[in-house]
């Protein structure tokens, strides 16, 4: 193994390198808060819908569900150009994963919501709250603790998927090294060098989210 | 409304689950500073009733009023309406409920328990919901609990809460679903003493119980209900002592050791 040469070839294209270490955290942070706000919204949705929106949203998180994500990537990205649209890869790519991670969080957050007991409703009722109010501090509350460890695991699972992005041209992480790879020929050194980079992006996740969860202990059933 | 008029009224209520009538015409009167004990075989109807007088169930014929306004509806037959969610939500603020499972918010702690129907419902700034919280914990003998989150309480200290949460809001009227049902025999007495308190303090209540000794000692009046009708009403003496229906002997039969 060449480290020496890998230090020098990653000095040579640490601009590179650093921009596409930059687009992948851009592309994860992005995916993680549209799949949260959206599948919180259509977890709600699933859970307190009249039967039509039931019907039109769990359409909408099984078809999703069901197709690999690769394939929303590119569906996204030559639909919006086949009907005209100027949307970057980088646009199209974040819009697809954001889809797919909706789709997940969506469920995720319709069984959490529908895991908190009817008798918890019930005595938020029966101290007068109104149905936004017993979700934001009865429901939701709790809801949202029981949430947390899928949440993190498809937070990772969202950093992993930005390197599907590479295959529409956008110039991720794993891109960049693979064009450091082309010119230096490093293969097995950059990509152990990758699977250190995102290991220890999930690795911190997954540790932030034992933390919040170790905090949260205190609330027991 | 004169002081003289019933609190609560129930007419002619009625509830169904599909095709199984629960209730089949429910007539009752609670009047201020009463205490009325529901009494009956499960099945008979009497927490579904307690449930339906703040709107935890509908009821679909009949009126139950508090205070001369009708809970959960306007109008009447044909014409009866659904009143919208804001209304009925602001009729239970009016109403304490305390349940068999005392149901406390998990991720709250006793006074957060107490507090959060105070501030987001009634409006109290925190620092005054503390203070009523603080008095309620401590009437409830809870003091030193305050900051105790609810697993970390025994079910009788968890009840207390449960109806120091369900009182701090000043309900016109309390209502207790079986508060005693779930907890280890031991751990009866110091809530029922918590009740007992309530009623002498002239809290109009009505009381879902099996704890005869209870109900003969608090109650103004019991009511017998016999497959979701009131078959039998009357002061715990007379009832107790002088049962007229058969029904109403057999079920007392099953208590005979209180009543030696």
């Amino acid at each position: 193994m060449d480290l020496i040469g890998l230090r020098h070839e990653i000095f040579v294209a640490r601009w590179t390198l650093l921009s596409g270490f930059t687009t992948t955290m851009e592309v994860s942070v992005l995916v993680i808060i549209i799949g949260t706000i959206f599948g919180l919204l259509l977890g709600l949705g699933l859970t307190y819908g009249n039967r039509p929106l039931r019907w039109l949203i769990r359409a909408y998180v099984d078809i999703i569900r069901g197709i690999p994500a690769l394939v929303l990537i590119f569906f996204a990205y030559y639909a919006t150009s086949l009907i005209g649209l100027n949307v970057s890869p980088f646009g199209a790519g974040v819009f697809a994963l954001g889809a797919f991670a909706t789709a997940h969080i969506g469920e995720l957050t319709r069984g959490a919501v529908q895991s908190i007991p009817q008798a918890q409703t019930d005595a938020a009722k029966s101290i007068g709250l109104g149905f936004w109010k017993r979700l934001a501090y009865a429901i939701l509350p709790q809801a949202l603790r029981r949430m947390l460890p899928s949440w993190v695991n498809i937070a990772s699972e969202m950093v992993k998927g930005s390197t599907l992005l590479s295959l529409i041209g956008v110039l991720d992480l794993l891109l960049a090294a693979q064009q450091a790879i082309a010119r230096s020929f490093l293969i097995i050194e950059f990509y152990m060098a990758l699977m250190i980079v995102y290991f220890v992006i999930n690795f911190t996740i997954s540790r932030i989210g034992a933390v919040v969860e170790r905090r949260m202990a205190y609330v027991r059933f | 409304m004169s002081d003289t008029a019933p609190l609560l009224t129930a007419r002619d209520v009625h509830k169904r689950y599909g095709a199984l009538e629960v209730l089949k015409g429910i007539d009752l009167d609670v009047s201020r500073g009463e205490v009325v004990a529901l009494i009956g075989s499960s099945g008979s109807g009497k927490t579904t009733f307690l449930r339906c007088v703040n709107m935890l169930e509908e009821y679909h014929e009949g009126a139950i009023t508090l205070d001369g306004e009708q809970i959960g509806y306007r109008g009447a037959g044909s014409g009866r309406k659904r009143i919208a969610e804001r209304l009925i939500v602001a009729q239970r603020a009016r109403i304490g409920i305390v349940f068999q499972s005392y149901n406390l918010f998990p991720h709250l702690t006793a006074e957060e328990n107490v507090t959060l129907g105070l501030t987001k419902v009634l409006g109290k700034s925190k620092a005054e919901a503390k203070d009523i919280a603080a008095a309620w914990l401590e009437r409830v003998g809870l003091a030193d609990r305050r900051g105790h989150y609810p697993y970390q309480l025994s079910g009788g200290q968890q009840q207390r809460v449960a109806i120091a949460r369900a009182v701090a809001a000043e309900p016109k009227l309390m209502l207790f679903d079986e508060v005693t049902s779930a907890l280890d025999p031991e751990l009866v007495g110091e809530v029922l003493e918590v009740m007992r308190g309530l009623a002498s303090s002239g809290m109009t209540m009505i009381v879902v119980s099996h704890e005869m000794l209870f109900v003969s000692a608090v109650a103004t009046r019991v009511v017998f209900m016999e497959q979701g009708r009131v078959a039998e009403t009357g002061p715990p003496d007379e009832l107790f002592r002088h049962p007229k229906s058969e029904r109403l002997k057999s079920f007392l039969g099953r208590f005979h050791q209180v009543f030696r």
